[in-house]
Formats: C-alpha cells, structure tokens, sequence
C-alpha cells in the first residue's frame, strides 16, 4: 500500500511530458520580460531596497542564506523551472532537469531531479540549486560542498504556491516581480471563482491520471483546486488510508457516473474524450453524452506552479458550461 | 529424486476429494466474483440476470442498463480473465517444476518475467515520448518469448543441456532483461507509475478483449502440457531412467518447457507480474492429491483459477472502491506459504 502511494505520488510529480500553451501562462511569464528594478533603484547596484544581498530565505530545508545575487542557478524540478522563469530568473538558470520543459528558452539538460548527481551539478558551479524533493540526501551533499540549496517541496494549497514563488523571488532578486506575479495570481483566481455560481446539488467529477484508473482524493494539491469551484470528488471514499492516490474500480468509476471526467493523461498515455467513450462500459456515462469530458494537459494538471491558474481557469469554465447545459 | 520431497498421500480418496474441492472452491469462488463488487448491484437481481441468460429462460430484469453493463463489460469478463490467468499459471508452474525436478521452479524462471517487463516498459516508454504507438500486451508478449528464447540458446550453446544448466542460464537473461527494463525506466521516469502498475499486475477491465486475446495460446499451452502428463511422471525418476524407458527426454523437455511459456507469455501480456501462484497452488495440490503429474496437472488449473478469481475479488474489495494490485494480494498470502512448502521439503531444492 505504502509502496503503491510512493510510487503514485512520484508519477504524479514526475508526470512531466508534453508542452502546454496558453495565453494566461504567457501573460504570467511576461515577469520574464519586465525589469525588476521597476521600484525606484536607490543603490548603485540598481537593485531596489528589499532586493538587496545577502538575504535569508525559509525553506523546507531551514534558513538558507544567499549571499549574493545567484547568477548561475540550477533548478531540478518543472514546477520550480516554471516558477524561476515566472518571476524573472530565467536569464540566471544555467540548467534545469530532464523533465521541465517550460517556458521555452529554459537550458534543459540531463540532470535529474529523481536521480541526482551531485558531481553532475557541482560540475556547473551553480551558486545556487533549487529541489522539490531531498532524494539521496541531496540537500545535505550539496550544502557540504557550500551551494546554497532550497527545498521547495509539492504544494498542498494555493497559498504555498504563493508563498513559494515569493521565496524564489527574494532568493533570486526578484521579490518585486514575485510579488507582482503572486497579486495578479490572486486577483484571476478571484475572478474565475466569482464566475462560478454555487450550485445544488454539487457536480461531482473524475481526475484521471492514468488509464489504470489512479486517480487524486481533495487531500492532494491538485484535488484541493476542485474543491475550490465546488465540484466533489467520486475518489475522496476510496481513500481510506489517506495517501491521496488511490486506483478506483472501473464499476465505481461507471456506477457514480459523475459529471464531469477530467483527464490528466492526454499526453502521457494518448487518452482523449473518444477513447475513453470507447471502453467498455463508459459510451453511456453521463459526462461522455454530455461531452463533458475535460482534456487537460498532464503538465498543467500536475504541477503548482504559476500555470495552475490555468488549470482552475480549465475546471471553472466547463463546471460552468455543464451547469448552464451549453 | 524430488518427488519424495513432499509427502505423499495414498491415491483415490484424497485425489476425487481434491477435484470435488477445487470445483466446490472455482464455483464458489465464480458466484462471490460475479456477485460482490464495489458497485453494490444486489445477489438476487444479478443471480436472475444471470439465470436469465441461460438458454429457454426469461426473466424481466432487475438491474438497470448500467448496471447490467458494469455486470456484463466490466464484472464477468474480469472473473472469467482471473480464471484463464490462474489457471495457466498455476499449469505451467507445475510443469516447469516437474520439468526441471525443482520444486522452487515458477513459471517466470526462464525469463518470461523480465522480458515481458522489458517489453511493456518499452512500449509505454515509446508512447510517452511520441516514438510509436504500441499497445504494452504484444509487447509484453513478444519481450517474454525473446527472453525466454535466449534463455534457451544459451543453456543450449554453453551448457550441457541439464535442467540446472537451463535454470542458471534463465538466471543470467533475467538479470541482464531486468538492468536493461530498469535502465529504460530510470530514463522515462515519467511513466514510472503505469510502468509499476504493470509490474505489481492488474487484471485489465477492459471488456472481453483480453479473453479472447489469450484464450487460444492458454487452449494450446494447456493441450500441449496435458497430453504430456505421463511422461513427466517418468521424467520424474531422473533424465538417464526416462531415457532408458524410452522417453524422448530432451524432445519433451523442449515441448513442455514452450508450451508452458505461451501460457505465461499470453497471462502476463494482460495480467502484469502475478506472482506466487505458479508456485504456491502446484504444491497445494501435491500436499492433497500425491505428487503424480496425471492429478497435479489438471487440479492445479482448478485449483489455481479458484485462487486467482478469490484473490482477485479481494483486490477490488478489501480497499474498495480503490483497488489493490493483484500482484499484491498473491504475494501476500504467497510468501507466508511459500515459507510452509519450504520448511516441509526436507532435501535442499536442487
């Protein structure tokens, strides 16, 4: 049981193929392009006040110090990728994983978040390194070498996602784009709640996370952002022990023929609205008459990074055109 | 040699008992799959719906149309895949361990297990990256009969052809296939989880496709091994002996050894890595019945589908509606079992 959690949660957070593309992520990337010295510089630096080094940053990993602005960082997660880029520090990435691969112009490389190897990313002398998770004791190996590391581990609710990219921005000088990025979040996620009505009853949805069947209970970060526009979980019941990935029974799946499908699996496993109305037993599923089956891109469904507005703009957007009927 | 490893029992009684067990036990075992599930459909409404397919009856039906499909798609072919699936594991266990006189021989010794977790990680790696689109069963397929036949041209080409030769040149390709699955895996590390989900087995639910898919090879593998039966009786006193009865030792070796390889091929091509049972319900039936291959064979595909389709029931309520590995379930009860056989063999296995 322990084994089959471990290993959902890794393919959860290491299911990383495919691109995604979309006008709001290119929106929030735009912190990308926009100085951050916006705030009136008062050094000779050109940095303003609160980007000023060294800085102390909480981590997962403790109080990191960054002595000087990082010119020369290595992030070995997609989500840390995605959320490096968004506030500005893309220019300062000198390699990212195997598995990011957004926004475009990140230096991918072999190194891996999964297997990492300390002499590979010592070799780029990165000043500093950021990880999701403490695989093989890296953060204690890098820091005896003296890189800076922070551990940002897997979200459990928006407001990490907003603290995190906060943490980036002070690490990489760039609280103030951070900062910007973190309001304009919160502003769109306001709006697109706002423009789901409550309903009664609830409509109730599937995540599918591969054609096994592995699903996400609202325990998970991902669950936690349906919950957030009201639906409710068919898998919260099958989730006894608590470990937020449990493999459902395609009877329960069909027996509680819920309104809505949403499938995170469109680019790992080749699964699609047809597909799935092809298996036997779903033809009839009230979601797949309705055409209310939702082909999510696996890396925006996967990840707690800036996108993940995206994501609940997705959910918002077809709760609201099942319920309207159009 | 081996056969006195485990106690025999005197013939007839126990042996008609044996056969009304295992028939009582699948039955049983049938009725309960058929009936219990996570999707509560009621005993009395899918009993009737099940009578009312029988020829010359007509019964109005209780159940509604979806559920008569969740009974019918989903429920039933899963029962009767367990059934095939057990059944053909628990045969060619018995054959491999009659063939290579080793009571620890399963299905998966030549390298049918690595090849075919070779093969599936390949085609869901593939897929993943957009390579090509393969469906993981002819590749789970076509990596066991690969694997397997290396195993064998190398017992063949380096060895002097005894069992022990074949067993440890099975040992060799499996860990060879085994770095290269891992290899590959550690290198697409975002199918890591249906990669898994393969390897800890899973009887797919995807209607009867799967049935008809491995019936034939489990017809052919069980026809083949059958027919064999006496003859592994007189394998069993030693290769020099049978030879000298007249067996053709290395011809029925050969037969055996491949059908029982379909077999698993064509059940680990749907069911993922099922193990335990190859070894756990041979022996079961040895304990009851004598160690002949005329009862051991036959009963152990009672025998073994009874136990697949009651572990399988298991999987899909104990967590319900979640869903355990099958794999999980049989190696639970497996290895706790696999210890008593151990402790009663009073000989090392080889």
């Amino acid at each position: 049981m322990r084994i089959i959690g471990i290993l959902a949660a890794a393919g959860l957070l290491l299911t990383a193929c495919g691109t995604g593309d979309s006008a709001t992520s290119a929106s929030l990337a735009s912190g990308t392009t926009a100085p951050s010295t916006t705030t009136a510089p008062s050094t000779t630096t050109g940095l303003s006040p609160e980007e000023a080094f060294p800085v102390t940053v909480g981590a997962a990993n403790g109080e990191v110090t960054i002595e000087q602005r990082p010119e020369a960082i290595i992030s070995l997660s997609p989500t840390t990728t995605e959320m490096l880029a968004a506030v500005g520090a893309l220019d300062q990435l000198v390699a990212v994983d195997d598995q990011s691969n957004y926004p475009e112009g990140i230096p991918v490389t072999d190194l891996s978040g999964f297997t990492p190897n300390i002499e590979a990313i010592a070799s780029y002398e990165p000043d500093l390194v950021v990880v999701t998770n403490d695989i093989d004791g890296i953060v204690g190996a890098l820091s005896s070498v003296e890189i800076p590391v922070l551990l940002i581990p897997a979200a459990v609710t928006l407001d990490d996602v907003y603290s995190q990219i906060e943490q980036l921005g002070v690490a990489t000088g760039h609280a103030a784009a951070a900062s910007r990025l973190v309001a304009e979040m919160v502003a769109e996620v306001d709006e697109i709640l706002a423009s789901v009505p409550p309903a009664d009853p609830p409509l109730t949805f599937y995540h599918e996370l591969d054609p096994g069947l592995f699903s996400v209970t609202s325990s998970t970060f991902i669950g936690s952002v349906y919950s957030l526009v009201g639906l409710v979980n068919i898998a919260d019941p099958a989730d006894s022990d608590g470990f937020g990935y449990p493999q459902l029974s395609a009877e329960f799946i069909i027996e509680q023929d819920p309104d809505l499908i949403f499938l995170a699996d469109t680019v790992c496993c080749g699964q699609n609205a047809e597909v799935v109305a092809a298996r036997p037993g779903w033809g009839d599923l009230r979601a797949i008459r309705n055409g209310a089956v939702v082909e999510l891109s696996d890396d925006i469904a996967s990840r707690w990074g800036p996108r993940v507005v995206d994501f609940l703009r997705a959910i918002a957007e077809r709760t609201v055109a099942v319920r309207t009927g159009s | 040699m081996s056969t006195a490893l485990l106690p025999r029992v005197s013939p007839s009684r126990p042996r008609r008992g044996a056969l009304i067990i295992g028939l009582a036990g699948l039955t049983s075992a049938v009725i309960a799959g058929t009936v219990i599930g996570p999707a509560d459909l009621g005993v009395s409404a899918v009993l009737r719906a099940m009578v009312d397919r029988l020829p010359l009856i007509d019964l109005t039906p209780e159940l509604t149309a979806q559920q008569l499909t969740i009974l019918w798609d989903l429920r039933v072919p899963r029962v009767v895949l367990a059934a095939l699936v057990g059944a053909i594991l628990a045969l060619a266990g018995a054959a491999y361990q009659g063939v290579f006189r080793n009571p620890l021989a399963d299905p998966y010794l030549l390298g049918v297990a690595a090849g075919a977790g070779l093969g599936a990680t390949l085609a869901i790696a593939l897929r993943a990256s957009g390579v090509i689109t393969m469906p993981v069963p002819p590749a789970a397929f076509a990596g066991a009969l690969v694997g397997v036949a290396a195993t064998y041209l190398l017992g063949r080409r380096f060895g002097d052809r005894t069992p022990t030769t074949l067993v440890l040149a099975g040992v060799a390709v499996a860990s060879f296939l085994t770095a290269a699955q891992t290899y590959v895996q550690q290198r697409n590390s975002d199918t890591l989880q249906e990669v898994y989900s393969w390897i800890l087995g899973r009887l797919g639910t995807t209607g009867w496709r799967e049935v008809l898919l491995i019936l034939p090879y489990v017809l052919v593998s069980a026809g083949i091994i059958l027919a064999h039966r006496r003859l592994l009786d007189v394998l069993a006193v030693g290769d020099g002996e049978a030879a000298g009865l007249g067996v053709p030792v290395a011809r029925v070796r050969v037969l055996v050894v491949a059908a029982a390889t379909l077999g698993t091929a064509a059940a680990v091509a749907v069911s993922g890595l099922i193990g335990f049972v190859g070894v756990i319900v041979p022996h079961t039936v040895r304990l009851v019945s004598g160690a002949s291959f005329r009862f051991v064979l036959p009963l152990s595909m009672l025998f073994g589908a009874a136990f697949m389709v009651a572990t399988d029931l298991a999987a899909r309520t104990v967590i319900a509606p979640a869903e355990l590995p099958i794999g999980v379930v049989t190696a639970f009860f497996g290895a706790p079992f696999f210890m008593v056989v151990l402790q009663s063999s009073r000989r090392p296995a080889i």
